[in-house]
């Protein structure tokens, strides 16, 4: 099991190392920094001092990735890539273009995020079973057949129209809850009630749908007959035989998300004002604020990979038919 | 004695089809019935509509079922679940798909014991302990807490049938029990259900498609076809005198087993030779996954093949002889070892120097589902290795009509039609698909084909035919055939001499008749004596 | 006296923007791909499975009217602009003999749509409105500046009294109505009626779905083209554009980027899946390690940081650029292209399994066996045999890239504000809905045609996997 966690961990090395290179890349080789500071100085016309300026304030002024004029390890050290893009892998974000420090800004974002994005990740997974359930105890009947068009109809609406007219209704028409912001302490439920419910209802019809697909294929197989043969009455059927079996799928896609949760969601917190990670992010990009964005993406791969590992250890713990190899 | 079951006019349908067509039977207390039919003939849904557990979209069209008197079709759900498992209980025919992978196997038999019984605690251990000990799992109180994957494939038809048993049920329906089962696990099987069913007068409703099983174990037979009860007997009415054409050739598809083909006599070079031939497959462990160590697959085997003669390949699943037969054919790489075709060496020749070989060594497979591309026409599967193989008449190519005409020739000669040329695999039976397979392989007039157990995936009445097909091919084309296969009983049919293998190995080897009438080995000898015979008959 | 030649094409000048020649491209290689499908009777039987559903020809018509505005909306050209002064009337004329063309890139679409286009009023009004939104000074007839809501200077402009407004809506869409239903019912009749002619199939198609779908459509489209005449249908937005126009212009934008993105991430998708499933080892790892990577970033910000990416070249190379819709089709373009870049990986996970499976069946192992070349292999035994994996994805995508669209712009990374979409219209929609009264036509208008063209495409793609996909119950053959 250690072994087998090192060694997916070494795998993250060059996983990591791409995804920085990448953005490096698109960053600093696709755009250079002169670029970079021609458009947020604004002005089309800037003298080359102020452009020079810019970058130096900002560290922007070193070679990219040699530097030929620094002796002995300054070759490497003493360049954009190590300074920016290397220093990523010590979680050191550096400062944003704007001259904020990116590290403390993440660690005091990154809550109001949870705090949105975690409920609405449990209930809604919650939910989805619960209702994919109940449409699998009916199935191939009209409730079945109509569930299932309602499932599409929702899928077929996109997320802004649900925080649109989420807002529009229980805010702003009926006066339940805030339209947005966000306090910290006991007062945050009342901010957060109405994001949440969004999120789960947004998620509902995929959700519902797919659980559904895979409860049913569990519900094919032949321990469920076996089972059934046993003298099993239906509904024991279903919470002790297929749920169980079905959840494994379930919980092994869902686990990957886990750690991501952290970063928030773009489009809800924008919308509702909460100042987690994913307004921080939006933010950052409609200001062009390079240096947040690369450490967001950055930060995300992490996660992500973290989350690939999640998954894998989520396999042995629900399905005892697999162990680590 | 009592009637346990009474099954009068049942029909199922689905939509307006007739799956089972108005049977009637009876089962005794303690007594074996088997319903005997091949593929398609309605008897698993016969089982299935017993238990009144039938799929989705089908339903009983007519008839009734009586357990000791009572209705089984007038009791409710909840009534009806008090029969399944405690009175009715079932064996199904894949040990490996049947058990809850997620629960250990002590907490699925515990769930019977509970429902019917109201079993809990350590009352409810000791019974599952005594129900495991009983179907002979070893070191039972350990293994209940072990998972399904852990056991073998014969251990769990163990667990299933310990779970069948759990409540005392009065009848006990096996639904090809021992189908998916190698041999000498199938004998253990059986001898397990004989003895509990003389131990607790068990009536057992067998449903199978192997005659031989049926032989052993049967009381009395009922044999189906297309949904219809063609004629029921006691086993020795049975087969000593048949009613129906169809009892007898199905009675008939096993082949005698006291003629055998002889050895014929051999050049100085056989076609092919096999030198202490290995196939391992690396196994890596460990953070930098070293190679720790090889799974020894194929694991130096020695043979040879003669022109125009057959030699079978005998053994178990996972005892290497396909993986070996693919190493002939180089769709994998050999480990060690040579392997020679008329006395040439040919396991170190590269992709382009093997291809001429290609038209000299064919193969078919065991699945006619797999084997061909559903998307492509008989024609084009013919066609393929003709084209990609250049083969021709004596100038060495042929033009398109030419080869149209060829492929027409062969395809009448598989016992197909020229009309058949643009249709689709899935538009033939399964018989018809290993036609077309045979035809696909002898179109590039190769020497030796390698027959991946042709013949275990078709109905027994089918399986005589594409033998007798493969047997006039090799007389017609001079052929050799290495045959693949788990089933002794048709070797002495088709093979000259017999290759016995064993976890990679080969541990016997010789002429069919001293190998099948005289085996030295003890695993041959184990092999032989499990395979169930019919009673020496007509 | 010489009189301007209207067959002479210097009237218009024929303009083809990238995004006009991929989407023509695209449709060309799709009617091929169906006659070639046509050819395989399997294919043609599940094909004819889906469209035999009520839904799945339903949709499929709702489908090919999206398209079609789209196609229409990008056959674009440029007028001519009236000649200056003195040059006597005359466009060919001119001394040097080169005509101006004006800035403005119309289309096919703009011509069948003049009305809406052309009567822009000053700011907001809601739908069939007579007067404006927005209070405006005005002179009473007595002679004082009040503050009232003005008349529109277009829509309703022939109604005399207030109190006519609602009937007359009703009476020139019962005129529009009874004008369209007409030729429609004839059509009807006359197809039906020759049906009946032929021998009966056995697996008809549903007839009545059809015309119905058909028939609403025509009927909608009469009913749009004729009252727009007179009013705002959905009316008008802040700067006075009509909604209804502003909405059907953002068809193409939907429809194109849901197929224009699509179509990048189907070559990479497949060569590096079969690829990777087949040939294994090395290229396995490659691929492997390429998308774990892409998978690992999170997409919205690659496409984020890639759009911003654009924007900062087009900022820095305006020169090449020289009219607005063409820097507006680059944009486009680049984010089609970088939408279909971060969004390939999953289908590509999927063709790798598949193919992984495929390689180990004996019709693969039986190919080998007759020295069949890999490239031979990959063609003839593994593509045919993965196309309904790639056909559902396909079809789901295409949904996903229009929902797409609508987060990426309201984010202010989609396409270019000066391009019509919907958006662009859900993103003006924040401040809309905190005005007071609401304004709520324009962010209706984009919700209903955007719901239905990705309902329409959920429907459709539901219908295709039930086809095509072995495990569902009606692919089996």
């Amino acid at each position: 099991m250690l072994a087998y966690i090192i060694r997916r961990l070494g795998y993250a090395i060059p996983i990591l190392l791409g995804v920085n290179l990448l953005t490096f890349a698109l960053f600093f080789v696709v755009n250079t920094p002169d670029q970079m500071a021609r458009v947020q100085l604004g002005d089309k016309h800037v003298s080359e001092e102020a452009i020079e300026q810019w970058k130096a304030q900002r560290g922007y002024d070193k070679p990219l990735m040699f530097n030929t004029e620094a002796g002995g390890l300054g070759l490497v050290t003493d360049t954009i890539f190590y300074e920016k893009s290397l220093s990523l892998f010590a979680f050191d974000f550096g400062k944003s273009d704007e001259g904020r420090n990116i590290g403390s800004d993440i660690q005091q974002r990154m809550w109001p995020s949870l705090m949105v994005a975690l409920p609405t990740f449990i209930i809604g997974i919650a939910v989805n079973i619960a209702f994919s359930l109940f449409v699998v105890m009916f199935r191939a009947s009209v409730f079945d057949t109509a569930a299932m068009v309602l499932c599409v109809v929702l899928m077929s609406i996109s997320g802004v129209f649900y925080v649109i007219g989420g807002q529009f209704f229980f805010a702003k028409l009926w006066h339940l809850v805030p339209i947005s912001g966000y306090l910290t302490g006991p007062d945050a439920i009342r901010f957060l009630i109405l994001p949440v419910i969004i999120g789960v209802i947004s998620g509902i019809g995929g959700g519902t749908r797919l659980y559904r697909t895979l409860f049913l294929e569990e519900s094919g197989k032949d321990y469920v007959r076996t089972a059934r043969a046993k003298g099993v009455p239906e509904l024991t059927v279903l919470f002790r035989h297929i749920l169980p079996n079905g959840l494994i799928p379930i919980l092994t896609s869902v686990v990957v998300v886990i750690p991501s949760l952290f970063m928030g969601s773009l489009l809800v917190e924008s919308f509702f004002g909460i100042p987690g990670l994913g307004s921080y992010t939006l933010d950052a990009i409609q200001a062009q604020d390079f240096a947040i964005v690369r450490s967001m993406v950055f930060l995300g791969s992490v996660l992500y990979i973290l989350g690939l590992l999640l998954t894998d250890i989520s396999y042995t713990l629900v399905d005892p038919r697999v162990r680590l190899s | 004695m009592s009637t346990l079951l009474q099954v009068q006019n049942l029909s199922v349908s689905v939509g307006q089809h007739c799956l089972v067509d108005d049977i009637s039977f009876h089962i005794d207390a303690g007594e074996v019935f088997a319903l005997v039919g091949e593929s398609g003939s309605g008897k698993s849904v016969t089982s299935l509509a017993i238990m009144r557990l039938l799929s989705d979209g089908l339903h009983i069209a007519s008839g009734d079922v009586h357990l000791v008197g009572q209705s089984l079709f007038t009791l409710t759900e909840a009534q009806m679940n008090g029969v399944r498992g405690r009175r009715i209980a079932m064996v199904f025919q894949e040990p490996q798909s049947s058990l809850n992978p997620v629960h250990t196997i002590g907490r699925q038999i515990g769930e019977v014991l509970t429902l019917h019984r109201k079993r809990s605690g350590a009352e409810l251990k000791q019974d599952i302990i005594a129900l495991l000990e009983e179907v002979g799992i070893p070191d039972a109180e350990q293994r209940a807490s072990w998972y399904p994957h852990q056991l073998s494939g014969g251990q769990k038809q163990r667990v299933m049938i310990a779970m069948a048993l759990a409540c005392e049920p009065e009848l006990l329906i096996a639904d090809e029990p021992t189908t998916a089962l190698d041999v000498t696990i199938q004998k253990q099987i059986l001898n397990l259900l004989n003895e509990l069913r003389k131990k607790r007068q068990l009536g057992i409703l067998l449903i199978t498609h192997d005659m031989g099983v049926v032989a052993e174990m049967a009381d009395r037979i009922a044999v189906m076809r297309h949904g219809q009860l063609l004629e029921q007997a006691p086993r020795d009415v049975f087969f000593s005198s048949p009613k129906h054409e169809y009892s007898r050739q199905l009675i008939h598809s096993l082949p005698r087993q006291d003629a055998f083909r002889k050895a014929i006599a051999q050049e100085e070079t056989p076609l092919l030779e096999m030198n202490n031939v290995c196939v391992w497959f690396a196994q890596r462990k460990g953070i930098l996954q070293r190679i720790a160590g090889y799974t020894k697959a194929v694991d130096g085997i020695s043979l040879t093949i003669g022109h125009g003669e057959t030699l079978a390949l005998v053994g178990e699943s996972g005892s290497g002889k396909s993986t070996a037969g693919r190493a002939i054919l180089r769709l994998i790489p050999t480990t060690y070892g040579e392997v020679l075709f008329n006395g040439l060496r040919i396991d170190q020749l590269d992709e382009s120097e093997f291809i001429d070989l290609r038209k000299r060594i064919q193969v078919i497979f065991q699945d006619p589902f797999s084997s061909m591309n559903p998307r492509m026409t008989v024609r084009e599967i013919i066609e393929e290795g003709m084209i990609s193989l250049n083969v021709g008449g004596n100038d060495g190519k042929w033009n398109k009509s030419e080869r149209e005409q060829e492929i027409r020739r062969i395809l009448q000669r598989v016992g197909l039609e020229a009309e058949h040329l643009d249709r689709f695999p899935h538009e033939f039976s399964g018989g018809q698909r290993q036609r077309i397979a045979i035809a696909r392989a002898i179109a590039v007039k190769p020497q030796l084909i390698i027959c991946d157990e042709p013949t275990s995936a078709l109905d027994v009445s089918i399986r005589g035919q594409v033998l007798q097909l493969l047997q006039e091919l090799q007389q017609e084309m001079g052929l050799s055939y290495l045959f693949i296969t788990h089933d002794l009983s048709i070797i002495p049919h088709i093979a000259h001499r017999v290759a016995v293998m064993k976890d990679g190995k080969i541990v016997e080897q010789g002429s069919t008749q001293a190998v099948m009438q005289n085996p030295q080995h003890e695993y041959t000898q184990q092999l032989l004596s499990a395979v169930p015979m019919i009673p020496e008959h007509v | 006296m010489t009189f301007p030649r209207f067959s002479d094409f210097s009237m218009f000048q024929p303009m083809l923007l990238w995004s006009d020649i991929l989407i023509f491209i695209l449709l060309f290689s799709l009617i091929a791909f169906f006659i070639n499908l046509s050819r395989n009777p399997v294919a043609r039987a599940r094909w004819r499975h889906v469209f035999t559903t009520r839904i799945g020809s339903g949709a499929f018509i709702v489908i090919v009217f999206y398209v079609l505005i789209a196609l229409l909306d990008s056959l674009h050209f440029r007028t001519a602009l009236p000649p200056v002064e003195g040059s006597d009337g005359a466009i060919s004329q001119e001394a040097d003999g080169t005509v101006h063309y004006s800035q403005d890139v119309r289309s096919v679409l703009d011509i069948i749509l003049h009305d809406l286009d052309s009567q822009d009023e000053k700011t907001y009004s809601a739908p069939f409105a007579l007067y404006s939104f927005a209070k405006e000074n005005q002179e009473s007839d007595a002679g004082y500046v009040i503050r009232a809501f003005p008349r529109l200077e277009h829509g309703g402009k022939h109604i005399v009294r207030d109190e006519e407004h609602v009937l007359d809506i009703w009476v020139k869409t019962a005129r529009a109505i009874g004008l369209t239903i007409l030729p429609c019912l004839l059509v009807i009749f006359l197809h039906s009626a020759w049906r009946r002619r032929k021998p009966p199939v056995e697996h008809p198609l549903p007839w009545t779905v059809i015309y119905t779908t058909l028939t609403i459509l025509v009927l909608l489209c009469g009913w749009v083209l004729n009252l727009s005449q007179y009013y705002h249908i959905l009316g008008t937005d802040k700067v006075g554009q009509d909604v209804l126009y502003q909405s059907i212009k953002a068809i193409r934008t939907g429809v194109l980027i849901g197929t224009l993105a699509t179509l990048v991430t189907l070559p990479l998708a497949v060569v590096l899946g079969i690829a990777a499933g087949y040939f294994k080892g090395k290229i396995d790892d490659v691929v492997q390690y390429i998308y774990t990577t892409l998978n690992s970033i999170p997409g919205i910000l690659l496409i984020a940081a890639s759009v911003l990416l654009i924007d900062v070249y087009i900022e820095t190379n305006p020169e090449q650029f020289k009219l607005i819709s063409e820097r507006a089709d680059f944009k486009f373009i680049a984010l089609c292209f970088i939408l279909g870049v971060t969004s390939w990986t999953g289908l590509c996970r999927l063709l790798r399994a598949e193919t992984l499976k495929l390689s180990q069946l004996e019709y693969v192992q039986a190919a080998h066996a007759f020295g069949v070349g890999d490239w031979r292999i990959i063609f003839r035994h593994i593509l045919p045999n993965v196309n309904h994996i790639i056909l559902i994805a396909l079809v789901l995508d295409f949904s996903a890239f229009v929902l797409a669209e609508a987060v990426l712009s309201y984010i202010g990374v989609g396409v270019d504000p000066s391009m019509a979409s919907w958006g662009n219209m859900i993103n003006e929609a924040r401040a809309e809905l905190a005005r007071d009264p609401v304004v709520w036509w324009s962010v209706s208008a984009a919700f209903i045609l955007m719901f239905v063209l990705v309902l329409a495409a959920n429907l459709f793609s539901d219908r295709v996997r039930d086809a095509f996909d072995p495990r569902s119950v009606h692919g089996r053959v």
